[in-house]
Parts: structure tokens; C-alpha cells; sequence
């Protein structure tokens, strides 16, 4: 277990922190300057591929290395679901973290990547315990909720997130013999199952992403038990992303204080317009996108 | 005996949870007024870069430098560049409490993070085992006098002490023992 504790290791020191989406290198020294821990490297912002349609992949090798290049935190890429290719790639180029994501197109409808082959740590989105358990019994080292990427619309994430807190919690009240049907209809390992039942927490760092858009989105996935934030096309599809990438790591850091969140929402300008989830046809969701 | 953990970003938990079980009260520390009446405070790892922009914002830099002068501090990985009197890859800002020139990123990127037990130096605790975790880690490139190397990898310095300061470039808080949080714990 050792290469496990370097992976989740990592993840441990990105905690209370706000990793950003850029797409080159520009928005990732935007990003660094403003505080973020980490960044995630990907060829369109969540709601670009949204807008745009088409076929969303791994970003080009070259701007991957070149965002390497010039920050000196953390650099995170995204690869298709299934395509272990694609994360052969980004583990050669070296990046420190591998989202296995579903804001991406799948490149496999039935399995997901087998991440105990690899030496880079994997993070993978879920929506509800047993996916979060059964990608973590393939080897994910850091969890995040998959919300709905792109839509400006904080209220997937925060359902995700109570979700699993909420099924965790209930773990915890039950004997022995219950966890092993408990572990049957999640779809989940059954020693993962007694590990949460146990600890009442995730084998791994929680994190909360998709549609977190201002400085108090950012804030409330933080007092439901986020351990940090993926912010995506938020930051930089707002009227002014420095001002808001420096508010929401200011935010997240001071998650419990509101009287910060009020002074670092200021004077913000007009965030990213957003999407009612209720408009999205189911296919249209990327949510649902893995199993 | 009540310790504080620099809680802007990072990992905070684990030494909070290796402290408690040692029987010490914790204080997160995020404003200036939670460094008051403090035994000593651990600088967590996580980002260095991250840290140093928190430390302005939330007011810290006066009162940190004040602290860190005189008072049991442990620096561990980041905390360890933002203690640092010389940092570098690339250069930054820093506490300037302890008189070490130490490097970011010099071992390579997470591919190369790793796992290895450490030689104590001579005369110092060489009875026990110790062990390390080196996630991103920084490099210690140079000690000055006034510093003493207790631990070492493939004979490099990685854990250096001067009076009040502690700086340890892997993550004690991630392995099982809890015998260098009990060191820093005499030291306060």
C-alpha cells in the first residue's frame, strides 16, 4: 500500500485548496498567481464543450507540458473514461494527477480505467457512494462529486455531496451482517464498505466539483463536507477571472467565516450566466456519463 | 500544552489527529489573534505558493515572522520553503527563520514522490527508525552554521534544527510513528 500512500498523499496536501480548469498556459499563471493549489489542464472549458458539442479529448501534449513548464504547483489532466491510452500519455508526460472525467466524451460505455496499473495518481467524479467506492476499488486516489460541469449551476454538486454524506452516515449505524447487503446493492467492495462504515469518511480526500461559480458555491461545497474545489468554466468564462480566482481560494480558506465571503464577493462583476438544470435533457447531462 | 497548525491550506488534519492522540490541544490557526498563547506551531505541507498568498490575505506575515523567531516552529515540506531564509525553483519569499537554502520540486514531479527510511546523524537518536514520505519534495541545498542536520537521505539533509526551528522536507504526519511529533512536542 505504499504507492497509495503517495498517491492520496498528494491529494492530503491539496486540501482546503481550488484547483482550476485552464487551457493554457496564460490562465494557468493566472491561476498560480491567484492562489490556486493545483490546475487541471483540458483542450475546452466544461462549457465550451457543452455549447460547442463535438467529441471532447485528452488536451494536445503540447500545451500539457508547456502549462507544466511555467507554474510551479501541481498540474492535473484530464483523460476520456476507459481510455487508458490517453492516460498512458499524460502518466509519460509526467503530470501529477489524472482526471478520469466524465466532462470528457467516454471512450468506453462499459469499464473504467484500471488505476492501480498506473503510477500516477488517478481523481474520479461520483455522484452518490457506491460509485464513489467502486472507482476507488479500482485505484482512484481522490474523489470528487461530479455536479453537472458547465452549467454555472452549483445544485448537482450539493446533491452529490449530501448524498454521500448522508449514505456514510448511514453506514455507520449498521452491524456487520447488514454491511455485506449494504455492500450489494451499492455495487461496492464490501472491505471499502466496512472501511466508511467504520470512519464514517472516504478511504480517500473528497473533493467537490462541477458548477461551482462564485465565491459562495465555493464555500457552501466546503461546509458539506468538501475537503476542496474544482473550479471549472466559472473562473474563467466570468467578467473577471483574476478578481475571481483570487475570491474564491480567499473564500474557500475562509469557508467559515461569511464576513470574508462578503468583503471577496465584491465588486466581482457578472459571473457566468448558468443553466437550470431542469432545462437539460437527460442526455445532455455529463453527470451520468460512467457508472 | 496547546499547539497551533498554520491551517490556511494543506494538510492540517493529520498532524491535528497525531497531536491529539499525544494527548496536546490543537489551535487552528488562520488570523493573527490564534497565535496567542501558543507551546509552538507546525506549518503544514501543501502548497507553498498557495500559502504565502493566504498569508497576506488573511494579515499573518507581522505576527508569523514574530512567532517564528522566537517560538517552537516545525516546518514540514511547504512549511518547511516558507521558513527557509533562501528559497529557490523558483525563488520566493520566506520567514527567513532558519538558515537553510532549500530548493521546491527537486526531486521531480508526483511520479517521483516517494518512500525510504532515513539515516540520523551521528550521536543523534540512533537507536530508532526512521521513516519518510517525500511527496513534490523540496531539497535542502545548503545549512548554514548556525543550523544542525539530525536526518538524512542518500546523505542529503532532511531534517535540519536551529534553537526554536524544526524543518523536515518529508511528511511525518503520513506515516505510522508519531516519534518526530513527539520530538517537536519536547521542543515546547
Amino acid at each position: 500500500m505504499s504507492e497509495m500512500k503517495l498517491k492520496t498523499g498528494l491529494a492530503e496536501m491539496l486540501k482546503g485548496g481550488v484547483i482550476m480548469d485552464v487551457v493554457n498556459r496564460e490562465q494557468a499563471l493566472i491561476a498560480e498567481k491567484a492562489g490556486a493549489v493545483a490546475v487541471m489542464a483540458l483542450e475546452r472549458v466544461p462549457s465550451d464543450i457543452r455549447k460547442e458539442g463535438g467529441v471532447a479529448r485528452m488536451s494536445p501534449p503540447e500545451i500539457i507540458a508547456d502549462i507544466m513548464e511555467h507554474v510551479s504547483i501541481p498540474v492535473m489532466a484530464k483523460a476520456r473514461i476507459g481510455h487508458f491510452v490517453e492516460a498512458m500519455v499524460l502518466e509519460s508526460l509526467g503530470v501529477d494527477y489524472i482526471d478520469e472525467s466524465e466532462v470528457l466524451t467516454p471512450a468506453d460505455e462499459q469499464y473504467h480505467i484500471d488505476k492501480f496499473r498506473f503510477k500516477t495518481p488517478f481523481v474520479c467524479g461520483a455522484r452518490n457512494l457506491g460509485e464513489a467506492l467502486r472507482r476507488i476499488g479500482e485505484g482512484a486516489a481522490m474523489m470528487r462529486t461530479k455536479g453537472e460541469a458547465g452549467s454555472g449551476n452549483i445544485v448537482e454538486a450539493v446533491r452529490h455531496l449530501r448524498s454521500l454524506r448522508s449514505q456514510m452516515r448511514r453506514l455507520t449505524t449498521l452491524g456487520s451482517e447488514e454491511l455485506v447487503n449494504e455492500a450489494k446493492e451499492l455495487g461496492a467492495p464490501l472491505s471499502l464498505v466496512q472501511m466508511v462504515a467504520k470512519t464514517g469518511k472516504l478511504p480517500v480526500p473528497n473533493f467537490a466539483a462541477g458548477g461551482i461559480a462564485t465565491p459562495a458555491d465555493a464555500a457552501l461545497c466546503m461546509w458539506l463536507g468538501a475537503e476542496s474545489v474544482f473550479v471549472g468554466s466559472g473562473i474563467f468564462k466570468s467578467e473577471n477571472p483574476e478578481r475571481l480566482a483570487n475570491a474564491i481560494v480567499e473564500s474557500v480558506a475562509n469557508y467559515e467565516d461569511a464576513s470574508i465571503i462578503a468583503r471577496c464577493s465584491k465588486g466581482l462583476g457578472i459571473p457566468m450566466k448558468g443553466i437550470d438544470i431542469k432545462t437539460l435533457k437527460e442526455e445532455e447531462k455529463l453527470s451520468t456519463r460512467g457508472w | 500544552m496547546r499547539i497551533g497548525i498554520l491551517s490556511l491550506q494543506g494538510a492540517v488534519e493529520p498532524h491535528e489527529l497525531k497531536l491529539k492522540s499525544l494527548g496536546v490541544s490543537v489551535q487552528r490557526v488562520k488570523v493573527p489573534e490564534q497565535l496567542k498563547d501558543l507551546s509552538g506551531l507546525i506549518l503544514p505541507g501543501g502548497e507553498s505558493t498557495t500559502m504565502l498568498h493566504l498569508i497576506g490575505v488573511n494579515k499573518l506575515w507581522e505576527s508569523l515572522k514574530e512567532f517564528t523567531s522566537t517560538k517552537p516552529t516545525w516546518g514540514i515540506c511547504a512549511g518547511a520553503i516558507l521558513l527557509a531564509n533562501h528559497v529557490s525553483h523558483p525563488e520566493q519569499k520566506s520567514l527567513e527563520a532558519i538558515d537553510i537554502h532549500i530548493q521546491r520540486n527537486a526531486y521531480g514531479r508526483q511520479n517521483e514522490s516517494f518512500e525510504s527510511f532515513l539515516e540520523p546523524e551521528a550521536g543523534w537518536q540512533k537507536d530508532k527508525k526512521w521513516e519518510g514520505v517525500f511527496i513534490r519534495a523540496p531539497r535542502i541545498i545548503a545549512v548554514g552554521n548556525s543550523a544542525k542536520t539530525l536526518l538524512r537521505f542518500n546523505q542529503e539533509p532532511v531534517m535540519v534544527e536551529q534553537e526554536n526551528v524544526l524543518v523536515s522536507t518529508f511528511h511525518p504526519e503520513l506515516t505510522e510513528s508519531s516519534q518526530i511529533h513527539q520530538y517537536f512536542i519536547g521542543k515546547c
